[in-house]
């Protein structure tokens, strides 16, 4: 092998490093110009501030104030809610007797305030009446129909006077006049005030239908609750796609029932599809959320698997919201906002700059002490630290521009503790090479068997931290989650410096003589290294070779008279066995 | 730098060799005195310390407050209030923040009743409003049981994870079991040192933990893959035992290890340093402390902990057992070392 095939394979390296460097730049640039990204990460709670949201519970008259466990189970589903659309690094606690406050950096829109406070108590509920609710839709023949071809079609046999008991949740029964009465007077838009819209679950309930711009459709009695959102077992969001698998382009929630749901939703649908589709309402099956209708669409087929799709008046916002919502479980309670006030930072500037500072001087030590222990190669690790910190810079930005990710203090701590760790990487590949060279290599040689020992121990040691970042993103909920991606980040960044940045920079600079020579300020001096010791003439000329047995090999040449001794009495000549080993191994 | 280069290449050729391995009995004594230091002192400072992220505390309220400087990067008003309150109680570790444009928020420590009753008046005075704009309550803690819950779930199936790609990627389980040994040895001592100096553990102490779990296992599996290098390459033609090999791999990386130690300790240092000095107690004092001792007992381990125990390990194996007893009689029979 040539001494030019590591020089292109260097420049190669080189050339991708700076393929990704500008991909990332051009990303972020991308994001700055055209959306809501800045050149700067954006800080966490405690070092920019945010916003304090305090919920109280909505408690019905009567009802007494909410219990320990009720608040604690909401605090942690509202956690969820929050950790699903990023690592915001938010603070929820609760407050008082009954209160939830929640703080999250910057200011929250509409779509996060609905995260957090909406109880996400969702039923399914059969429809027993409908007709276009006069708020809304009253004068304009366009009103859109909530689903797919289902038009709303009154059923005129309506008995308004019930005296039979009902016998299905289905059955027109339900209907007393004093329910129909209630129906006629009821107000759409009186839904989002009072607690109208709030019924027991054995009991039918009037309600209307929310569309995109918030104004209401349709107003309907539905029945008393069939399957209940306890029954979820997991929920998503997507593109709903028709039956050849085709994308609609049309959002939609993905739900999955557990084995009661399954079998609850399976009963029902068989009943609904009964009914005819185009003629009776009663087709219809309402999934209603916190007492709204998100949609009712027509029972076309029996649904056995337990996986229904809900789609409605979603976009892809609102879709990933309501599927987040449902995941994690309904609040014990409904909240409402009590109070939606700025807070500022509880560190500030101050202790941000402190925390630079001392990243800085950190820095220096570590620059000294590199430069102490390996002269010009030090040099290398300061570089390549440098480049570590540019791409660690992008990809955090990067980051908080699309995962909502902020820096807090704890964070930047982190990412100045991760220089030791990136710095090992090089420490480990330089002794590497330091061993190679002991053992009487030429540079060029050295630095390639170096570089494939030292690669399989940092791939190994840098997996196990890649794997604890994994788990605990996956695992853990709230700042751990935020710890986890600077650790998981810092890691692949550190490997991929390594592969395109140091190894390929140690491959030129084996090249010039400054180095292959030895220099004593190169802190590769074979001299120094003790490698003449061993009188170099015993080794072959310095070839590429993959040398599996260099310390081993050195091992035995070093042993002590005693071992030697000890060896040939055992019956293994130490040094003849070590060299056919090794002259095997090489060849 | 001469001498330290010496140093590393006696080490390497072995000419140079500290026993690591031959004088385990005094490892394991030390970190023996250790753990249990690491256990009984902070039982007799009354066990640990949790902040209010974790127990909840006191909030208070000033509302209406005329004129707010909120001038620079931390108000004035800010600094008052914590001033104010920690004349009451000085362990009160006050956060603050302002609220809104006219709200000061004071969060600290469970204050008794008559100290949160004298807060209140002296915020009131301090504020210049009167004592009904000042409001307290309970605040809950904001790190609750579910991350408490949460984070050691994820711990415990990372450590079982860990384990198992050791064991792949080793191809022994007895390094795994070696190197987790090592992990929790570091993990006890690094929080007995907080118990002990009564430390507040906060969620970024915590963080700093987690991040020394990464540490100690990492620097276990770099000298591990060295033990392995040495071990599996000579085998039974090798003119060491067993543990002599080990010794060998560990002393070979042993400037390795100093240097990545001394590396990593430097920035955290730096921290601790001005965290502690400068900027009294924090959050870079809580997460730094954790790191530096945990870097340093990390490295400590690795070396003095984990190298011997999996020696000892594999040392009763048969293959290994007669290599060294065929070893150890040839010595024998030339009289010694």
């Amino acid at each position: 092998m040539a001494r030019t095939t590591p020089v292109k394979k260097a420049w190669r390296s080189l050339t991708w490093l700076l393929v990704i460097t500008a991909v990332l730049t051009g990303v972020l640039a991308y994001g700055v110009i055209f959306e809501k990204a800045s050149w700067a990460p954006k800080l966490a709670l405690d070092l920019e501030g945010g916003t304090q949201i305090t919920l109280a519970p909505k408690l019905g008259a009567g009802e007494g104030a909410p219990s320990a466990e009720q608040l604690d189970q909401a605090v942690s589903i509202i956690r969820q809610r929050i950790d699903a659309s990023g690592v915001s690094e938010a603070e929820i606690a609760t407050q008082g007797a009954s209160n939830i406050v929640v703080s999250i950096p910057g200011t929250p829109d509409e779509e996060t305030l609905r995260r957090i406070e909406s109880s996400a108590k969702l039923e399914f509920r059969p429809v027993i009446f409908t007709d276009v609710a006069a708020t809304s839709a009253a004068g304009s023949t366009e009103s859109p129909a909530p689903t797919d071809g289902a038009t709303p079609a009154p059923t005129p046999s309506l008995a308004t006077t019930s005296t039979a008991v009902p016998t299905d949740a289905s059955d027109p029964n339900w209907v007393s006049p004093a329910l129909f009465d209630a129906y006629t007077n009821f107000d759409c838009t009186t839904l989002d005030k009072a607690d109208t819209n709030v019924a027991p679950e054995a009991d039918p309930l009037i309600t209307c239908e929310a569309s995109a711009d918030g104004k209401y459709s349709y107003k309907y009695i539905l029945g008393p609750v069939e399957v209940s959102g306890d029954t979820i077992s997991d929920a998503s969001s997507g593109l709903i796609a028709n039956s050849q698998g085709v994308s609609t382009g049309t959002w939609g929630v993905f739900i999955t029932f557990n084995d009661k749901g399954t079998g609850e939703f399976a009963d029902v649908t068989q009943r609904l599809s009964g009914f005819d589709p185009k003629t009776d309402v009663r087709n219809r099956f309402a999934i209603v959320l916190d007492g709204k209708v998100i949609s009712a669409p027509t029972t076309q087929a029996v649904i056995t698997d337990g996986k229904p799709q809900i789609s409605g008046s979603f976009d892809q916002k609102s879709a990933k919201t309501l599927g987040d919502q449902l995941k994690f479980g309904a609040l014990p309670l409904s909240f409402v906002v009590q109070s939606n006030e700025t807070i500022s930072a509880t560190l500030g500037a101050a202790q941000l700059n402190s925390g630079i500072v001392a990243g800085l001087i950190g820095l220096i030590l570590v620059v000294i002490y590199s430069l102490f222990q390996y002269r010009m190669l030090g040099l290398v690790t300061v570089a390549s630290l440098v480049v570590a910190g540019v791409l660690t810079y992008l990809m955090i930005a990067i980051l908080s521009w699309r995962q909502g990710y902020r820096l807090s203090l704890a964070g930047v701590a982190g990412l100045i503790v991760a220089i030791g760790f990136t710095a090992d990487s090089f420490i480990v590949y330089f002794e590497r090479i330091r061993d190679e060279l002991r053992d009487g290599r030429g540079l060029p040689g050295a630095v390639e068997a170096g570089w494939k020992r030292a690669l399989r121990t940092i791939f190994a040691a840098k997996a196990v931290n890649l794997l604890s970042a994994v788990v605990l993103f996956i695992l853990a909920v709230g700042n751990v989650r935020g710890f986890a991606l600077t650790l998981g980040l810092t890691t692949v960044i550190d490997v991929l410096i390594v592969i395109l940045f140091t190894h390929p920079i140690l491959q030129l600079l084996a090249s010039t003589r400054f180095f292959s020579s030895g220099h004593p300020l190169s802190g590769l001096d074979p001299n120094a290294l003790g490698a003449v010791y061993r009188g170099r003439a015993q080794f072959r000329a310095p070839v590429l070779s993959p040398a599996k047995a260099g310390a081993s090999r050195e091992a035995a040449r070093r042993q002590t008279i005693a071992e030697r001794k000890a060896a040939e009495l055992t019956g293994t000549s130490a040094r003849g066995a070590s060299s056919t080993t090794a002259d095997g191994k090489d060849s | 730098m001469a001498s330290f280069s010496k140093f590393g290449n006696d080490l390497y050729t072995g000419e140079r060799s500290i026993d690591f391995v031959g004088r385990r009995k005094l490892w394991y004594a030390i970190a023996a005195v250790m753990i249990l230091l690491s256990i009984a002192l902070p039982i007799a400072r009354g066990g640990f310390v949790f902040g209010i992220e974790f127990r909840g505390g006191s909030e208070f309220q000033v509302a209406g407050v005329a004129d707010l400087d909120l001038e620079g990067p931390r108000a004035k008003a800010q600094d008052l209030a914590a001033s104010t309150v920690e004349a009451i109680d000085p362990q009160a570790s006050p956060r603050v923040s302002i609220v809104g444009t006219d709200s000061v928020r004071v969060q600290t420590e469970q204050l008794l009743p008559e100290q949160s009753t004298q807060a209140r008046d002296a915020l009131a005075t301090a504020f210049g409003v009167d004592i009904t704009s000042v409001t307290a309550s309970f605040i809950g803690p904001s790190w609750g049981a579910d991350i408490t819950g949460s984070a050691l779930r994820a711990l415990i199936v990372f450590i079982v994870l860990a384990a198992i790609l050791m064991a792949l990627y080793f191809r022994t389980w007895k390094m795994s079991v070696a190197a987790i040994a090592s992990l929790l040895h570091d993990i006890i001592i690094t929080a007995g040192v907080y118990g002990a100096l009564g430390f507040e553990i906060t969620p970024s102490a915590v963080i700093g933990f987690l991040t020394i779990l990464g540490f100690s296992l990492y620097d276990t599996v770099v000298v591990f893959d060295k033990i392995r290098e040495n071990t599996t390459e000579d085998a039974n033609s090798s003119p060491r035992t067993f543990a002599g090999s080990v010794n060998l791999a560990v002393n070979q990386t042993l400037v390795r290890s100093i240097n990545t130690g001394v590396v990593a300790a430097l920035p955290v240092g730096a921290i601790l340093f001005i965290g502690a000095y400068v900027l009294g107690a924090g959050t870079l004092r809580d997460i730094a402390l954790a790191l530096f001792i945990g870097i340093i007992v990390g490295t400590y381990s690795t070396i003095f902990i984990a190298a011997p125990i999996y020696s000892q390990l594999r040392e009763q194996e048969p293959d290994i057992l007669a290599h060294s007893t065929k070893l150890e009689a040839a010595r024998s029979a030339l009289g010694g070392r």
